[in-house]
């Protein structure tokens, strides 16, 4: 056979069999992803979104920590009861400054893409703390350590020189009052009209119902409740945009 | 005697930067992990100076490997490590499944969900299968090569660094240490040592591919040479990020969003096409026939199986992202390359199984060939389901569901876990030196109670994931979805139990290997009616040597 015959030639050869066994392995890789690099509408515009606020990254650390994507999505597809259950389906652009992105692979518990605003900051506590006594189905991990675990700010403006680094469009002043921004999106009694100027959007109070303590619960919570808020996608602008595509997934311009 | 002592000075070296390293920690976590690292360096520091023989030194006299003998200790050490971590990982396994089913058991923080999950997938996947991968590979190399091991003391650190990485990234989990991708938790600093070890492991597998005394590198080698290749590309790209900082356990990956999640899967679907698929094929294309006392069925459908699958495997990433923001074009390529996947799968499976002709008989004589033979079919099995599962209407119903769970479950418990018992079977009384396990009786037991608990845990997950996805879907003639995401949960608590009590059973056969194995190590042989096993001559199991020999060691 011509076939097993030239392929002897490899299984004679261990450099020969690496370097064709690498080069095969290679294709499917560079043909699927490169590209998403430089196509322009992998990624499209939208109005509203900006990197997370000090507070709301230190709370996605958290949700990241305690592995909160194992059970949650953050990617809800385009179908009809997914958009009815919860809400507009995910852009691309929503997760554009998620170093890493938390789509998920498993809905054990609901998405959680657009919860932001959808309860109150009381229920959320409420439900971290003992989420069977608000769900009394729920298969949820109690988290009320949160609520008793100081914030540890330190390093937070590393944090965001690192997101810079990655590419988060952090500015020098986002950095240099990072520790401040952070502490005063959870006071009530601070002036956040600075902060709210460079994170639109952003929400200012006190989350875990201690105004007293800036613990992990607000961190959370905070998070939590910015979830999906930024884009409006309601708005005639992204709605004119959305109803130009041919296909309702996938690339939007 | 310089040997030593520079070796001694090296581990002290690393033990006072590790203590330094903790104590200038940004975080906890970090710490931690300098401290075990500290303590890893003191174990190597007393080995280092109680070990050597100091009256020989002094003589002059070094002892030289055996060229005469395959190295076997890594691969016994691996051996003993495969058991050991596969019982951690099918513990933690039942405990989180049970803490589906009762989430009372969780104990917060340690001990939720969320921090055991990855815990469970990391122990099974690159603890079990990963000691199970090195070990064979190092058995199956020097016997299909003729060749001691090279580098071995290389060899040792790739399986000592490598225990290293699993308790780095074991202990971390529970201490919140996680970037969150899935099969690629561990944090950067974990992942350059892991780079680290992997590289070593290539350059002790390959340099024992090019001592060789066969002149064709055989078909097993091939897949585990993939495997080692490839991992090394999917786990570099994957985990290229930023550390915080070189003193802090946090680090922010390079990709973001929908570039992010598609480097995520490319990894992680590759992580399952070559960690436990083409490593684990080789396990298969030595141990199957050895087993069955017959060459491999056709030497053509090896070479077709092996570059087919490996070109087509890396294509497939994208189906774990069917409807998300990823451009369309990217789910079509992913969802069309996973269908032809299937092909090559099967050729595999044929191959195997096809080996086993003419000595069919075996199957009802031979228990570990019967493990052998329920691994392949269960290989054949999930590699059908997870095609099915890419196709995009499939998709839109199972994805996000326990469906996927246990398509996951059939192939790592059908497939990896049944190929690797019966591998570490085979290898006990050779590595060990014994006439035979200390009881066949019970590898029979094994296989029975693992293939019920496979069947139990399969049957629950498809039953708990089409009914979760038909009920979120459903709609009703008002017009309303009919069921809140909580009424779904409790929907399949029944299925939740069903699957911990598969589980238990799988995890009870795993408890009787072990009894075997220890006995079997300890030299006894339980008194019962023999059955059949594969012949063994411990005389010919030996490297050729070339006449001057005692010139090239």
């Amino acid at each position: 056979m011509s076939m097993t015959e030239r392929h002897k030639k490899l299984e004679r050869n261990i450099t020969l069999l690496a370097v064709a066994a690498l080069v095969t392995v290679a294709i499917g890789g560079i043909v699927e992803i490169v590209p998403l690099f430089w196509i322009d509408n992998t990624v499209e515009k939208v109005e509203g979104m900006r990197p997370y606020s000090p507070l709301e990254q230190a709370g996605r650390d958290i949700y990241i920590r305690e592995g909160c994507y194992a059970c949650h999505s953050q990617m809800i597809r385009p179908f009809r009861d997914e958009v009815e259950r919860y809400g507009h389906y995910s852009l691309s652009a929503e997760s554009m400054y998620d170093h890493p992105f938390q789509w998920g692979s498993k809905r054990t518990g609901p998405d959680l893409a657009r919860v932001g605003g959808r309860y109150s900051d009381q229920w959320h506590v409420q439900h971290l703390k003992n989420p069977q006594s608000v769900v009394p189905q729920s298969v949820m991990p109690q988290y009320g350590f949160l609520a008793d675990t100081d914030l540890d700010t330190n390093y937070i403006d590393e944090k965001l020189v690192a997101l810079q680094r990655v590419g988060v469009p952090y500015t020098s002043k986002d950095i240099a009052d990072a520790l401040i921004d952070l502490k005063a999106q959870a006071d009530p009694n601070a002036d956040a009209s600075d902060l709210l100027k460079r994170y639109p959007k952003a929400q200012h109070r006190d989350f875990d119902g201690n105004p007293n303590r800036l613990t992990e619960m607000d961190a959370l919570v905070a998070y939590l409740q910015m979830l999906g808020t930024l884009v409006d996608v309601n708005a005639p602008a992204a709605q004119e945009q959305l109803a130009s595509e041919h296909e309702p997934k996938g690339e939007r311009k | 005697m310089d040997k030593v002592v520079s070796r001694a000075g090296i581990w002290f070296g690393i033990l006072l930067l590790a203590l330094m390293g903790s104590a200038a920690a940004h975080d906890r976590p970090f710490a931690i992990h300098m401290l075990i690292v500290a303590l890893a360096a003191g174990i190597g520091l007393i080995v280092t100076v109680k070990a050597p023989d100091y009256a020989a030194l002094r003589r002059g006299l070094v002892r030289l490997p055996d060229e005469g003998r395959y190295d076997d200790d890594p691969i016994r050490w691996g051996v003993i490590a495969t058991l050991f971590w596969g019982m951690a990982g099918f513990l933690a396994g039942l405990f989180i499944a049970l803490q589906l089913a009762f989430p009372w058991l969780n104990v917060e923080p340690y001990l939720n969900f969320g921090r055991v999950r990855p815990l469970h997938t990391s122990a099974v996947i690159f603890a079990f299968g990963g000691n199970a991968l090195i070990a064979t590979s190092y058995y199956v190399v020097q016997r299909t090569c003729r060749a001691r091991l090279a580098f071995p003391q290389l060899a040792r650190f790739v399986f000592w660094g490598y225990q290293m990485f699993i308790v780095l990234a074991a202990t971390g989990y529970l201490l919140g240490v996680t970037q969150s991708k899935e099969y690629a938790e561990p944090e950067w600093y974990t992942d350059w040592w892991l780079t680290v070890v992997w590289l070593a492991y290539l350059a002790v597998f390959v340099g024992t591919i090019v001592k060789r005394s066969e002149p064709h590198i055989y078909v097993a080698n091939w897949f585990y040479l993939a495997f080692i290749v490839t991992v090394a590309m999917l786990h570099v790209v994957n985990n290229l990020d930023m550390p915080v900082s070189l003193l802090g356990s946090k680090s922010y990956p390079l990709f973001a969003g929908v570039q992010g999640a598609l480097v995520q899967w490319w990894y992680g679907h590759n992580a399952v096409g070559f960690f436990l698929t083409a490593g684990f094929l080789a396990m298969m294309y030595y141990f199957v026939p050895k087993q069955a006392e017959r060459p491999v069925y056709s030497y053509r459908l090896s070479i077709i199986h092996f570059w087919s699958l490996i070109f087509l495997y890396i294509w497939a990433g994208p189906h774990h992202l069917h409807y998300t923001a990823l451009p369309d074009w990217a789910q079509t390529l992913g969802m069309v390359f996973s269908v032809m996947l299937w092909m090559p799968s099967w050729g595999g499976m044929i191959n195997g199984l096809m080996t086993l002709n003419g000595a069919w008989d075996k199957v009802r004589t031979d228990p570990i060939i019967r493990m052998m033979v329920m691994a392949l079919a269960f290989y054949g099995m999930s590699t059908f389901e997870g095609p099915m599962l890419s196709i995009k209407s499939v998709n839109s119903l199972s994805h996000y569901t326990d469906w996927t769970i246990g398509h996951v479950h059939s192939g790592a418990l059908g497939w990896n876990g049944m190929i690797t018992f019966a591998s570490m079977y085979y290898l006990v009384p050779r590595l060990w030196g014994r006439e035979r396990l200390y009881s066949l009786r019970m590898v029979n037991w094994h296989f029975w109670l693992a293939t019920l608990g496979i069947v139990f845990y399969a049957a629950s997950m498809w039953v708990a994931g089409i009914t979760q996805g038909l009920m979120w879907r459903e709609y009703g003639p008002d017009g309303y979805l009919v069921n809140s995401f909580a009424e779904t949960v409790a929907a399949i608590h029944p299925m939740y139990v069903a699957r911990a009590a598969g589980g238990l059973m799988y995890l009870s056969g795993a408890v009787i290997m072990v009894i075997n194995v220890w006995a079997t190590i300890l030299g006894k042989q339980r008194a019962e009616a023999p059955l059949h096993a594969a012949a063994f001559n411990p005389e010919k199991d030996r490297p050729l040597v070339p006449a001057p020999a005692a010139a090239e060691a």
